[in-house]
Protein backbone atom coordinates (compact mmCIF):
# COMPACT_ATOMS: atom_id res chain seq x y z
CA UNK A 1 0.00 0.00 0.00
CA UNK A 2 1.30 3.39 -1.08
CA UNK A 3 0.91 6.15 1.69
CA UNK A 4 1.46 9.77 0.79
CA UNK A 5 1.68 12.68 3.42
CA UNK A 6 1.66 15.72 1.86
CA UNK A 7 4.44 18.01 2.23
CA UNK A 8 3.99 21.68 1.95
CA UNK A 9 5.92 22.73 5.41
CA UNK A 10 2.58 22.49 7.11
CA UNK A 11 4.33 22.30 10.92
CA UNK A 12 5.11 18.69 13.00
CA UNK A 13 4.83 16.17 9.53
CA UNK A 14 7.51 14.29 11.79
CA UNK A 15 4.81 13.30 14.12
CA UNK A 16 2.22 11.31 11.60
CA UNK A 17 5.47 9.75 10.02
CA UNK A 18 6.28 8.74 13.70
CA UNK A 19 2.38 7.39 14.31
CA UNK A 20 2.35 5.46 10.57
CA UNK A 21 6.10 3.94 11.22
CA UNK A 22 4.35 2.83 15.00
CA UNK A 23 1.63 0.72 12.54
CA UNK A 24 4.54 -0.67 10.31
CA UNK A 25 3.44 1.14 7.47
CA UNK A 26 6.01 3.31 5.65
CA UNK A 27 4.81 6.44 3.96
CA UNK A 28 6.34 8.90 1.56
CA UNK A 29 6.48 12.74 2.48
CA UNK A 30 6.23 14.45 -0.72
CA UNK A 31 4.44 17.47 -2.86
CA UNK A 32 5.02 15.69 -6.20
CA UNK A 33 1.54 15.72 -7.99
CA UNK A 34 2.04 12.51 -9.62
CA UNK A 35 3.02 10.47 -6.29
CA UNK A 36 -0.15 12.26 -4.47
CA UNK A 37 -2.51 11.16 -7.38
CA UNK A 38 -0.85 7.43 -7.60
CA UNK A 39 -1.17 6.52 -3.99
CA UNK A 40 -3.54 4.89 -2.28
CA UNK A 41 -4.22 7.02 0.84
CA UNK A 42 -3.26 10.43 1.21
CA UNK A 43 -2.33 12.34 4.75
CA UNK A 44 -2.52 15.96 5.05
CA UNK A 45 -1.49 17.46 8.13
CA UNK A 46 -0.70 20.59 9.47
CA UNK A 47 -0.41 23.18 12.17
CA UNK A 48 0.30 26.77 12.15
CA UNK A 49 -1.25 29.56 10.67
CA UNK A 50 -4.13 29.42 7.69
CA UNK A 51 -2.70 32.11 5.11
CA UNK A 52 0.73 31.01 5.29
CA UNK A 53 -0.45 27.53 4.67
CA UNK A 54 -2.31 28.29 2.10
CA UNK A 55 0.46 30.63 0.30
CA UNK A 56 2.16 27.24 0.32
CA UNK A 57 -0.30 25.22 -1.55
CA UNK A 58 -0.53 27.52 -4.14
CA UNK A 59 2.96 28.06 -4.37
CA UNK A 60 2.77 24.11 -5.21
CA UNK A 61 0.38 23.84 -7.16
CA UNK A 62 -1.22 21.82 -4.80
CA UNK A 63 -4.84 23.70 -4.11
CA UNK A 64 -5.52 22.44 -7.63
CA UNK A 65 -4.53 18.90 -7.23
CA UNK A 66 -5.48 17.99 -3.70
CA UNK A 67 -9.53 18.73 -4.40
CA UNK A 68 -9.22 16.43 -7.47
CA UNK A 69 -7.53 13.58 -5.77
CA UNK A 70 -9.74 10.29 -5.54
CA UNK A 71 -8.47 7.76 -2.93
CA UNK A 72 -8.89 8.18 0.83
CA UNK A 73 -7.77 11.45 2.36
CA UNK A 74 -7.36 12.53 5.57
CA UNK A 75 -6.73 16.18 6.69
CA UNK A 76 -5.47 16.20 10.28
CA UNK A 77 -6.16 19.41 12.60
CA UNK A 78 -4.78 22.56 10.06
CA UNK A 79 -5.08 19.87 7.73
CA UNK A 80 -8.96 20.18 8.53
CA UNK A 81 -9.68 23.56 8.29
CA UNK A 82 -8.07 23.91 5.07
CA UNK A 83 -10.56 21.74 3.36
CA UNK A 84 -13.20 24.66 3.97
CA UNK A 85 -14.23 27.36 1.88
CA UNK A 86 -12.96 30.50 4.01
CA UNK A 87 -11.25 31.04 7.47
CA UNK A 88 -11.75 34.26 9.91
CA UNK A 89 -7.61 33.76 10.44
CA UNK A 90 -5.20 35.84 8.96
CA UNK A 91 -8.05 38.94 8.71
CA UNK A 92 -9.75 36.34 6.19
CA UNK A 93 -8.01 33.46 4.03
CA UNK A 94 -9.92 31.51 0.84
CA UNK A 95 -8.75 28.21 1.49
CA UNK A 96 -9.43 24.77 -0.51
CA UNK A 97 -13.44 24.41 -0.74
CA UNK A 98 -13.96 21.25 -0.76
CA UNK A 99 -15.99 21.05 1.70
CA UNK A 100 -18.77 23.60 3.04
CA UNK A 101 -17.89 24.85 5.84
CA UNK A 102 -16.49 28.17 7.05
CA UNK A 103 -13.80 28.04 10.05
CA UNK A 104 -14.58 30.70 12.88
CA UNK A 105 -12.53 31.80 16.12
CA UNK A 106 -13.43 30.48 19.66
CA UNK A 107 -15.58 33.16 21.64
CA UNK A 108 -13.34 34.41 24.48
CA UNK A 109 -15.22 33.05 27.32
CA UNK A 110 -14.30 32.67 31.09
CA UNK A 111 -13.16 29.75 31.74
CA UNK A 112 -13.25 28.66 28.66
CA UNK A 113 -9.12 29.09 27.22
CA UNK A 114 -7.93 29.91 23.55
CA UNK A 115 -6.71 27.68 21.95
CA UNK A 116 -9.18 25.14 23.12
CA UNK A 117 -5.79 23.02 24.23
CA UNK A 118 -5.60 19.42 25.47
CA UNK A 119 -8.06 15.73 25.46
CA UNK A 120 -11.58 16.37 24.84
CA UNK A 121 -14.41 13.01 24.24
CA UNK A 122 -15.77 12.42 20.57
CA UNK A 123 -19.75 12.41 20.59
CA UNK A 124 -22.10 11.81 17.81
CA UNK A 125 -19.69 9.10 16.00
CA UNK A 126 -20.96 8.83 12.78
CA UNK A 127 -18.01 7.49 10.47
CA UNK A 128 -15.89 3.98 10.28
CA UNK A 129 -13.51 6.35 11.01
CA UNK A 130 -14.24 5.48 14.49
CA UNK A 131 -15.29 2.08 14.45
CA UNK A 132 -15.04 0.59 17.86
CA UNK A 133 -15.03 3.97 20.14
CA UNK A 134 -17.58 5.52 22.04
CA UNK A 135 -18.09 8.74 23.80
CA UNK A 136 -16.15 7.64 26.67
CA UNK A 137 -13.02 7.71 24.08
CA UNK A 138 -10.51 10.83 24.36
CA UNK A 139 -8.31 12.83 22.12
CA UNK A 140 -5.86 15.40 21.57
CA UNK A 141 -6.76 18.70 20.56
CA UNK A 142 -4.86 22.54 20.22
CA UNK A 143 -6.67 24.87 18.12
CA UNK A 144 -8.31 28.53 18.07
CA UNK A 145 -10.44 28.04 14.91
CA UNK A 146 -13.03 25.64 14.51
CA UNK A 147 -15.24 24.14 12.00
CA UNK A 148 -19.19 24.47 13.35
CA UNK A 149 -21.53 21.66 13.26
CA UNK A 150 -23.06 20.25 9.69
CA UNK A 151 -24.20 17.80 7.46
CA UNK A 152 -21.12 16.79 6.72
CA UNK A 153 -19.74 16.45 10.35
CA UNK A 154 -19.27 12.73 11.57
CA UNK A 155 -18.20 13.64 15.29
CA UNK A 156 -18.34 16.24 17.82
CA UNK A 157 -16.70 17.67 20.18
CA UNK A 158 -17.90 20.20 22.75
CA UNK A 159 -16.12 23.58 24.11
CA UNK A 160 -18.45 24.66 25.30
CA UNK A 161 -20.42 24.65 22.24
CA UNK A 162 -20.65 21.68 19.62
CA UNK A 163 -18.64 22.00 16.89
CA UNK A 164 -16.77 19.65 14.27
CA UNK A 165 -14.28 17.46 15.58
CA UNK A 166 -14.18 15.71 12.08
CA UNK A 167 -15.78 16.12 8.92
CA UNK A 168 -16.62 13.96 5.55
CA UNK A 169 -17.56 14.56 2.34
CA UNK A 170 -17.11 11.48 0.23
CA UNK A 171 -13.35 10.66 -0.39
CA UNK A 172 -12.15 13.38 1.53
CA UNK A 173 -12.39 12.73 5.56
CA UNK A 174 -10.60 14.80 8.33
CA UNK A 175 -10.36 15.63 12.18
CA UNK A 176 -9.45 18.38 14.40
CA UNK A 177 -7.85 16.50 16.72
CA UNK A 178 -4.09 15.30 16.36
CA UNK A 179 -5.07 11.61 16.00
CA UNK A 180 -1.07 10.72 15.69
CA UNK A 181 -0.42 12.47 19.41
CA UNK A 182 -3.97 10.96 20.62
CA UNK A 183 -2.61 7.56 21.95
CA UNK A 184 -4.13 4.37 21.51
CA UNK A 185 -7.55 6.30 20.80
CA UNK A 186 -5.86 8.07 17.93
CA UNK A 187 -3.88 4.88 16.39
CA UNK A 188 -7.19 3.14 16.09
CA UNK A 189 -8.23 6.20 13.88
CA UNK A 190 -5.47 5.81 11.85
CA UNK A 191 -6.31 1.83 11.57
CA UNK A 192 -9.42 2.59 10.64
CA UNK A 193 -8.84 5.11 8.01
CA UNK A 194 -5.95 2.81 6.57
CA UNK A 195 -8.81 0.51 6.08
CA UNK A 196 -10.97 2.45 4.07
CA UNK B 1 -15.65 17.80 27.88
CA UNK B 2 -12.21 19.35 27.72
CA UNK B 3 -9.71 17.52 30.77
CA UNK B 4 -7.51 18.70 33.22
CA UNK B 5 -4.08 17.69 32.01
CA UNK B 6 -1.10 15.51 34.53
CA UNK B 7 2.26 16.46 32.72
CA UNK B 8 5.68 14.68 33.84
CA UNK B 9 8.72 16.82 32.94
CA UNK B 10 11.55 15.30 32.49
CA UNK B 11 14.40 17.74 33.21
CA UNK B 12 17.24 16.63 30.91
CA UNK B 13 21.31 16.65 31.43
CA UNK B 14 24.25 15.51 29.55
CA UNK B 15 20.95 12.70 28.24
CA UNK B 16 19.29 11.78 31.72
CA UNK B 17 16.52 12.75 33.32
CA UNK B 18 16.86 14.49 36.87
CA UNK B 19 14.97 16.60 39.19
CA UNK B 20 16.77 18.86 41.70
CA UNK B 21 15.81 20.14 44.86
CA UNK B 22 15.19 23.70 43.66
CA UNK B 23 17.64 23.66 40.70
CA UNK B 24 20.26 22.30 42.75
CA UNK B 25 22.08 18.49 44.17
CA UNK B 26 20.43 17.20 40.67
CA UNK B 27 20.05 13.28 41.08
CA UNK B 28 19.91 10.81 38.39
CA UNK B 29 16.25 9.49 37.53
CA UNK B 30 16.31 7.48 34.86
CA UNK B 31 16.88 7.05 31.22
CA UNK B 32 14.45 9.56 29.26
CA UNK B 33 13.52 7.75 26.56
CA UNK B 34 12.02 5.09 28.65
CA UNK B 35 10.40 7.26 31.15
CA UNK B 36 8.22 8.83 28.17
CA UNK B 37 7.45 5.30 26.72
CA UNK B 38 6.17 4.78 30.83
CA UNK B 39 4.63 7.97 31.24
CA UNK B 40 2.53 7.67 27.82
CA UNK B 41 1.03 4.06 29.09
CA UNK B 42 0.34 4.88 32.26
CA UNK B 43 -1.72 7.67 30.97
CA UNK B 44 0.13 10.94 31.39
CA UNK B 45 -1.60 13.94 29.22
CA UNK B 46 1.42 15.54 27.71
CA UNK B 47 4.97 15.65 28.47
CA UNK B 48 7.87 18.26 29.10
CA UNK B 49 11.05 17.85 28.08
CA UNK B 50 13.46 20.88 29.06
CA UNK B 51 17.06 20.87 29.00
CA UNK B 52 18.09 22.48 31.92
CA UNK B 53 21.93 22.98 31.11
CA UNK B 54 21.15 24.13 27.61
CA UNK B 55 21.12 27.88 28.72
CA UNK B 56 23.99 27.93 31.06
CA UNK B 57 26.34 26.17 29.18
CA UNK B 58 24.75 27.87 25.54
CA UNK B 59 24.48 23.79 24.64
CA UNK B 60 22.18 23.18 21.36
CA UNK B 61 19.17 21.34 22.53
CA UNK B 62 19.56 17.36 22.06
CA UNK B 63 17.83 17.13 18.94
CA UNK B 64 18.80 13.55 18.97
CA UNK B 65 17.14 12.73 21.94
CA UNK B 66 13.47 14.91 20.90
CA UNK B 67 13.89 12.32 17.82
CA UNK B 68 14.24 9.26 19.99
CA UNK B 69 11.22 10.66 22.59
CA UNK B 70 9.03 11.47 19.18
CA UNK B 71 9.61 8.37 17.50
CA UNK B 72 8.54 6.26 20.79
CA UNK B 73 5.40 8.86 22.13
CA UNK B 74 2.11 8.85 21.03
CA UNK B 75 1.16 11.87 23.24
CA UNK B 76 2.42 15.59 22.78
CA UNK B 77 5.44 16.51 24.24
CA UNK B 78 6.90 20.11 24.31
CA UNK B 79 10.80 20.65 24.66
CA UNK B 80 12.55 24.13 26.29
CA UNK B 81 15.80 24.75 27.21
CA UNK B 82 18.40 27.19 25.72
CA UNK B 83 16.00 28.10 22.50
CA UNK B 84 16.54 31.31 21.54
CA UNK B 85 16.19 31.85 17.54
CA UNK B 86 13.62 30.56 15.33
CA UNK B 87 15.85 27.91 13.38
CA UNK B 88 15.82 26.53 16.90
CA UNK B 89 12.37 25.79 17.28
CA UNK B 90 12.15 25.20 13.35
CA UNK B 91 14.82 22.10 14.32
CA UNK B 92 12.89 20.92 16.80
CA UNK B 93 9.50 21.06 15.60
CA UNK B 94 10.85 19.54 12.23
CA UNK B 95 12.39 16.76 14.47
CA UNK B 96 8.98 15.67 16.38
CA UNK B 97 8.43 17.84 18.98
CA UNK B 98 4.46 19.14 19.17
CA UNK B 99 5.62 22.26 21.11
CA UNK B 100 8.44 24.50 22.21
CA UNK B 101 8.71 26.06 25.11
CA UNK B 102 11.01 29.34 25.66
CA UNK B 103 12.13 31.66 28.43
CA UNK B 104 15.41 33.33 29.10
CA UNK B 105 15.20 34.14 25.35
CA UNK B 106 11.96 35.43 25.68
CA UNK B 107 12.58 37.70 28.29
CA UNK B 108 15.87 39.52 26.31
CA UNK B 109 13.99 39.99 23.28
CA UNK B 110 10.28 39.76 23.79
CA UNK B 111 9.48 40.21 20.76
CA UNK B 112 10.83 36.74 19.67
CA UNK B 113 7.55 35.24 21.02
CA UNK B 114 5.73 37.45 18.01
CA UNK B 115 7.90 36.32 15.71
CA UNK B 116 8.12 32.52 16.39
CA UNK B 117 3.74 32.95 17.13
CA UNK B 118 3.65 34.39 13.65
CA UNK B 119 5.76 31.64 11.78
CA UNK B 120 4.47 28.37 13.72
CA UNK B 121 1.40 29.35 14.90
CA UNK B 122 0.73 30.31 18.72
CA UNK B 123 -0.21 26.90 19.23
CA UNK B 124 3.27 25.56 19.94
CA UNK B 125 4.90 28.69 21.41
CA UNK B 126 4.40 27.93 25.09
CA UNK B 127 6.50 30.61 27.37
CA UNK B 128 7.93 29.32 30.76
CA UNK B 129 7.99 31.87 33.17
CA UNK B 130 9.85 30.82 36.50
CA UNK B 131 9.04 33.38 39.54
CA UNK B 132 10.00 33.21 42.87
CA UNK B 133 8.43 35.27 46.03
CA UNK B 134 9.94 38.02 47.87
CA UNK B 135 8.07 40.09 50.57
CA UNK B 136 9.15 43.65 49.12
CA UNK B 137 8.35 43.04 45.65
CA UNK B 138 5.52 39.87 45.29
CA UNK B 139 6.65 37.70 42.95
CA UNK B 140 9.04 38.26 40.28
CA UNK B 141 10.24 36.59 36.97
CA UNK B 142 13.74 34.98 37.42
CA UNK B 143 15.83 32.98 34.16
CA UNK B 144 19.10 31.25 33.81
CA UNK B 145 17.77 28.36 35.61
CA UNK B 146 16.66 30.39 38.41
CA UNK B 147 20.12 32.33 38.91
CA UNK B 148 19.03 35.81 37.94
CA UNK B 149 16.54 38.72 38.78
CA UNK B 150 14.70 40.17 35.75
CA UNK B 151 13.10 42.25 38.34
CA UNK B 152 9.90 41.95 36.15
CA UNK B 153 6.57 41.11 38.13
CA UNK B 154 5.18 37.74 37.03
CA UNK B 155 1.62 38.69 36.21
CA UNK B 156 2.76 41.57 33.92
CA UNK B 157 5.05 39.24 31.88
CA UNK B 158 2.70 36.49 31.70
CA UNK B 159 0.18 38.97 30.02
CA UNK B 160 2.61 40.37 28.18
CA UNK B 161 3.71 36.99 26.50
CA UNK B 162 0.37 36.08 26.19
CA UNK B 163 -0.60 39.26 24.41
CA UNK B 164 2.41 38.63 21.86
CA UNK B 165 1.07 35.47 20.93
CA UNK B 166 2.36 32.79 23.50
CA UNK B 167 -0.36 29.69 23.54
CA UNK B 168 0.17 28.21 26.34
CA UNK B 169 2.21 29.75 29.62
CA UNK B 170 4.39 27.42 31.77
CA UNK B 171 4.49 28.90 35.30
CA UNK B 172 6.99 27.22 37.82
CA UNK B 173 7.04 29.18 41.13
CA UNK B 174 10.83 28.42 42.30
CA UNK B 175 9.50 29.21 45.89
CA UNK B 176 7.87 26.13 45.98
CA UNK B 177 10.04 24.10 43.29
CA UNK B 178 11.16 20.94 45.06
CA UNK B 179 9.17 21.55 48.15
CA UNK B 180 6.44 18.86 47.87
CA UNK B 181 4.03 21.36 50.10
CA UNK B 182 1.90 22.11 47.19
CA UNK B 183 1.79 24.43 44.08
CA UNK B 184 1.92 27.77 44.82
CA UNK B 185 -2.10 29.22 44.44
CA UNK B 186 -2.10 32.72 44.30
CA UNK B 187 0.34 33.74 41.56
CA UNK B 188 -0.95 30.31 39.59
CA UNK B 189 -4.57 32.20 40.23
CA UNK B 190 -3.58 35.71 39.55
CA UNK B 191 -1.71 34.50 36.22
CA UNK B 192 -4.78 32.04 35.06
CA UNK B 193 -6.64 34.62 35.61
CA UNK B 194 -5.04 37.59 33.96
CA UNK B 195 -4.79 35.66 30.76
CA UNK B 196 -6.79 33.91 28.22
CA UNK B 197 -4.37 31.05 26.95
CA UNK B 198 -4.09 27.74 29.47
CA UNK B 199 -1.94 27.78 32.40
CA UNK B 200 0.35 25.02 33.52
CA UNK B 201 0.98 24.91 37.59
CA UNK B 202 4.37 23.26 38.30
CA UNK B 203 6.72 23.62 41.10
CA UNK B 204 5.67 22.46 44.81
CA UNK B 205 3.88 19.26 43.79
CA UNK B 206 3.82 16.48 46.36
CA UNK B 207 0.71 14.68 47.15
CA UNK B 208 -2.53 14.01 45.20
CA UNK B 209 -4.69 16.65 46.74
CA UNK B 210 -1.89 19.03 45.56
CA UNK B 211 -3.11 19.15 42.11
CA UNK B 212 -6.58 18.87 43.46
CA UNK B 213 -5.82 22.10 44.96
CA UNK B 214 -4.16 23.81 41.84
CA UNK B 215 -6.99 23.18 39.74
CA UNK B 216 -10.11 23.89 41.91
CA UNK B 217 -8.89 26.92 43.71
CA UNK B 218 -6.38 28.67 41.26
CA UNK B 219 -7.84 27.54 38.19
CA UNK B 220 -5.04 25.99 36.57
CA UNK B 221 -5.78 24.33 33.18
CA UNK B 222 -2.51 21.41 33.39
CA UNK B 223 -0.34 20.53 36.43
CA UNK B 224 3.05 19.62 36.03
CA UNK B 225 5.75 17.23 38.16
CA UNK B 226 8.72 15.59 37.82
CA UNK B 227 10.13 14.07 41.25
CA UNK B 228 7.15 12.71 42.72
CA UNK B 229 6.55 10.63 38.95
CA UNK B 230 9.69 9.57 38.53
CA UNK B 231 10.34 8.15 41.88
CA UNK B 232 7.33 6.55 41.06
CA UNK B 233 5.40 7.98 45.15
CA UNK B 234 2.67 8.74 43.29
CA UNK B 235 1.53 6.99 40.14
CA UNK B 236 -0.08 8.99 37.17
CA UNK B 237 -3.56 6.35 37.24
CA UNK B 238 -4.18 6.92 40.81
CA UNK B 239 -3.29 10.73 40.62
CA UNK B 240 -6.53 11.05 38.10
CA UNK B 241 -8.31 8.56 39.73
CA UNK B 242 -7.90 10.83 42.70
CA UNK B 243 -9.22 13.64 40.90
CA UNK B 244 -12.53 12.55 39.22
CA UNK B 245 -13.29 11.79 42.54
CA UNK B 246 -13.25 15.24 43.43
CA UNK B 247 -15.21 16.01 40.67
CA UNK B 248 -12.16 17.26 38.53
CA UNK B 249 -12.95 16.10 34.48
CA UNK B 250 -9.97 13.89 33.40
CA UNK B 251 -9.01 11.43 30.65
CA UNK B 252 -9.00 7.68 32.37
Amino acid sequence: MEIAVVDYKGGNVQSVLFALERLGVQATLTADHEVLRRADKVLFPGEGEAASAMQELRAQGLHEVLPTLTQPFLGICLGMQLLGQHTQEGGGTDMLGILPFDVVRFPALPEYKVPHMGWNNLQTLNSPLFEGLSAEDYVYFVHSYYAPVGEYTIAEAAYPAPFSAAVQHENFYAVQFHTEKSGPVGTRILENFLKL
Amino acid sequence: MLTKRIIPCLDIKDGRTVKGVQFEGLRDAGDPVALAARYAREGADELVFLDITATNQKRATLIALVRDVARELDIPFTVGGGIGSVADVEALLLNGADKVSINSAALARPELIDELAARFGSQCIVVAADARFNAADGWQVYTRAGTHNTGRDAVQWCREAADRGAGEILLTSMSNDGTKDGFALDITGAVSRAVTIPVIASGGAGSKQDFTNVFQQAQADAGLAASIFHFGEIGIRELKEHLRQDGIPVRL
